[in-house]
């Protein structure tokens, strides 16, 4: 089993250095390297945003890197190299390698403060949710209506992930990314999140959203995103400010589900809290 | 060569105090220097022991070694060990024993204050380790010591504020010695633009020091009132602003990574000249770039905090400053390479640290130039993504650098060669492993596992298992260096010349090897100086 796995990971990074890893093997193995491409217009903006700078560094480090093998293998003593003494200063080509950077450092931070102006845009929300970060879970609060949950650990999870337990983690369905009660939102509809906690600082971060999102005592932060209308399904995070013993275990699920769908839960769970329990119809959620 | 002559027969009449006087009164900066680096290596073991407790509990998925609890003041501890214990410490031994030969000085300029410096330290140190035996064990809020979590550990948390104090003022004590040091006992003819580019970084850490340390006394002593006298600095039921924490933390925590890392920029300007045969390319350059460094690090301290929720306007400012840093660190590494280019290179264990430096300092700086933008931060911040980008900057930049720094001055200190073969044995499984390390760490972050978890979900168990792996060769690696040291020192073979390495510029290698305890009771005649600094 073990060896099995340590013989899948080399074969994928040797795989990986070819360049070829997203052709010879499942998406399941580029999942494991790279950031998610998500399922809002920010997730996939910041994903080609770090692409981009990604190649960027890679663009640079293949001309310095290469320059300097180029000495490393050219300039050697036992080459019989010659040190040229007289090289050692010219103004010349420090401005040239200073202007040059200040150019890409331009050309990158452009299309970064632009996108960084379109995602912090929170006005206009269609659905508010208040997000109150404690140790250690989650309470989602509907603004404008009576719903409200408490999520934390799966039940499964925590049960195996206590000491002794005796679990494996693989026989547990998400090991430290589900939650009793998940988080609903609709796809389609710009939703906000009013984020605050009442103990310690927590963050609130769901990678295929594109969205983190300090909870801070005494502050509300804002973060919002809209979820592609053909992306329903359950994306799945974790608290990313350490809060205590129990910051592993606090994980957010967020269920997307059609505005339809959104609407009856919200309904169905607007009765006394004693309700709130109630499920969705399975039909109504099309899990990735 | 008639002062050299003078000097070496000086060295014969060395008095020193004998037995634990020399070392409890030392005022020697090289017994000094011995001792820095001696406590530096010991934190070095003990906060390296924690990482191995660390990469042994995330080996899998579900293991469960460590009470998460305990996991949590391994994460903290293992932090501030490395840099307040092992990394800093290391740098002042080095400034301790390089900067009075480098620039022609007789010790430094306050060798009281200097055994005052040093001797604060084991207290520091004592207090901060003592403090996983106290009820509630250690501290397990991170190095960075956010409140409002900070507040809610035990006995530990005043323990670690009064080491944090203890360690500021020895270290204040520290770069105010190294200033008036270079200040005033240069050699005569030894002007500011001739001193070696160690100096120079070590000159300007000494005022970053100065400047920050009091900031981060500052703040750990607001959170000292607030959990022992009332106050509500960074309680928000109270009227006040866990954020302001933040805010002053980073102001002392970016320069301080500067302090970290600047004086490795000066030991890889000394080592690659050296082994290049050639001048360093662009010595004025290099000087402004680190200058500009210092000055930016001081307006760069909120891309550490971009999820707090700033104002649109101060990310972008803090995102722009960030981006501006690429340009003197990059053209630092130009002059590097620009001092290879068209040398006679030789490798040397010296040389090859400060080479692994340039590529791995490198890959360090660009995920730092990623991290700059925004929009992607928002994605890599608080993952691993960001444990490897400073790992990648502080094991194979700062740390290597040290490494490169004993191998290429221990000849210098002991008078004997070390064994060249174990070195480079030390050196190819440091640079191989560093890499098993690290780089699988960018993954991880980047699919989506925050940092300081002590279980994860078992997706991620493939590349932190290779990250274990490296973790545990790397580490286990290092027990060579003390081996090689020791071994130097007892039984390595004696130099008979000046300079073990044939391209070496600098006064240190005017003076014969084992360097007199007492060195530079004349200073440097100016043909010395001349040769020496190579211009």
């Amino acid at each position: 089993m073990k060896r099995a796995r340590l013989g899948r990971l080399l074969g994928t990074s040797v795989l990986g250095l070819a360049g070829r890893l997203p052709l010879a093997s499942a998406a399941s193995g580029w999942d494991e390297l790279n950031m998610p491409r998500g399922v809002t217009s920010a997730s996939k903006s910041i994903y080609a945003l770090h692409m981009m700078a990604l190649w960027v560094c890679v663009g640079i480090a293949v001309v310095v890197f290469g320059v300097m093998i180029w000495s490393l293998i050219f300039h050697r003593k036992s080459r019989g190299a010659v040190p040229d003494v007289t090289l050692t200063h010219s103004t010349k080509v420090e401005v040239v390698w200073t202007a040059v950077p200040v150019l890409i450092l331009i050309g990158m931070a452009i299309p970064a403060a632009r996108l960084l102006l379109k995602i912090n845009n929170n006005t206009d929300p269609q659905v508010n949710i208040r997000v109150t970060g404690f140790q250690w879970g989650w309470r989602y609060q509907y603004v404008g209506t009576p719903v409200s949950i408490i999520s934390k650990l799966s039940a499964s999870s925590n049960d195996a992930s206590q000491m002794h337990s005796g679990i494996r983690p693989t026989a547990v369905p998400h090991y430290l990314l589900s939650v009793d009660h998940q988080v609903v939102v609709p796809v389609g509809e710009k939703v906000r999140l009013l984020i605050t906690s009442i103990d310690v600082i927590h963050s609130w971060w769901v990678p295929d959203l594109g969205v983190k999102r300090d909870a801070i005592p005494g502050y509300i932060n804002e973060a919002s995103f809209t979820i592609a209308p053909n992306r329903p399904g359950i994306y799945r995070g974790q608290c990313t400010e350490l809060c205590g013993r129990g910051h592993a275990y606090m994980p957010i699920v967020v269920r997307a589900v059609t505005p339809a769908a959104y609407q009856a839960w919200l309904k169905q769970h607007s009765g006394p809290p004693s309700e709130a329990a109630a499920r969705l119809p399975a039909a109504a959620v099309t899990s990735t | 060569m008639a002062e050299l002559h003078q000097t070496a027969a000086h060295a014969e009449h060395d008095h020193k105090p004998q037995g634990w006087r020399r070392w409890v009164f030392a005022t020697n900066h090289k017994d000094i220097g011995t001792m820095y680096l001696i406590a530096a290596g010991t934190m070095f073991l003990i906060g390296g022991l924690a990482a191995m407790a660390i990469r042994a509990q995330l080996f899998k998925s579900g293991m469960k070694l460590f009470d998460p609890a305990m996991f949590n003041s391994l994460t903290t501890m293992h932090g501030l060990i490395m840099i307040f214990g092992a990394i800093m410490p290391a740098w002042v031994g080095l400034a301790n024993w390089m900067i009075p030969l480098q620039i022609g000085a007789p010790d430094m300029a306050l060798p009281r204050l200097n055994n005052l410096s040093f001797w604060i330290l084991p207290f520091a140190f004592t207090l901060m380790v003592a403090s996983f035996f106290v009820p509630g064990g250690a501290v397990a809020g991170g190095w960075t010591m956010y409140p409002p979590l900070m507040q809610q550990f035990g006995a530990a948390f005043p323990m670690l504020i009064f080491a944090i104090h203890l360690m500021g003022i020895s270290s204040i004590l520290g770069a105010i010695n190294v200033i008036v040091t270079i200040m005033n006992l240069r050699a005569p003819g030894m002007t500011l633009l001739r001193m070696p580019l160690f100096v120079w970084t070590w000159l300007i850490t000494a005022y970053l020091l100065i400047a920050v340390m009091p900031v981060l006394a500052g703040a750990v002593t607001m959170q000292l009132t607030d959990h022992f006298f009332g106050t509500s600095f960074f309680n928000a039921a109270g009227g006040g602003d866990p954020v302001l924490f933040l805010h002053v933390f980073w102001f002392f925590g970016h320069p301080e990574v500067y302090i970290l890392i600047l004086p490795a920029f000066g030991i890889i300007s000394e080592i690659i000249p050296t082994f290049s045969r050639k001048p360093l390319f662009g010595y004025e350059a290099m000087v402004y770039a680190t200058a500009s460094i210092a000055f930016l690090s001081f307006i760069v301290w909120g891309h550490h905090m971009f999820t707090v929720g700033m104002p649109v306007a101060a990310q972008l400012f803090f995102m722009l400053s960030t981006m501006l840093i690429a340009v003197p660190t990059g053209v630092k590494v130009f002059n590097w390479v620009a001092t290879m280019w068209r040398g006679s290179l030789s490798f040397e264990p010296p040389m090859l640290f400060a080479v692994a430096f340039l590529f791995l300092f490198s890959i360090g700086g660009f995920s730092g130039l990623m991290l700059a933008l925004v929009p992607s931060d928002y994605q890599y911040h608080g993952t691993y993504f960001v444990v490897a980008h400073f790992h990648y900057v502080l094991v194979p930049g700062a740390v290597f650098a040290i490494f490169g720094g004993v191998y290429y001055w221990l000849p210098k200190w002991s008078g004997r060669m070390y064994d060249m073969r174990l070195a480079k044995w030390h050196f190819w499984l440091s640079v191989i492993f560093v890499n098993v390390l690290f780089f699988p760490q960018h993954f991880l972050g980047l699919a989506g596992m925050p940092r300081r978890i002590p279980d994860y979900a078992p997706q991620f168990t493939d590349w932190n298992m290779v990250s274990s792996i490296g973790g545990f060769i790397f580490g286990a690696s290092q027990v060579l260096f003390p081996y090689i040291i020791i071994k130097c020192i007892r039984s390595g073979k004696p130099i008979e010349a000046n300079s073990p390495w044939d391209g070496a510029h600098g006064l240190e290698w005017e003076l014969p090897c084992p360097a007199p305890y007492h060195s530079w009771q004349t200073p440097p005649s100016e043909a010395m100086l001349a040769h020496g600094t190579g211009h």
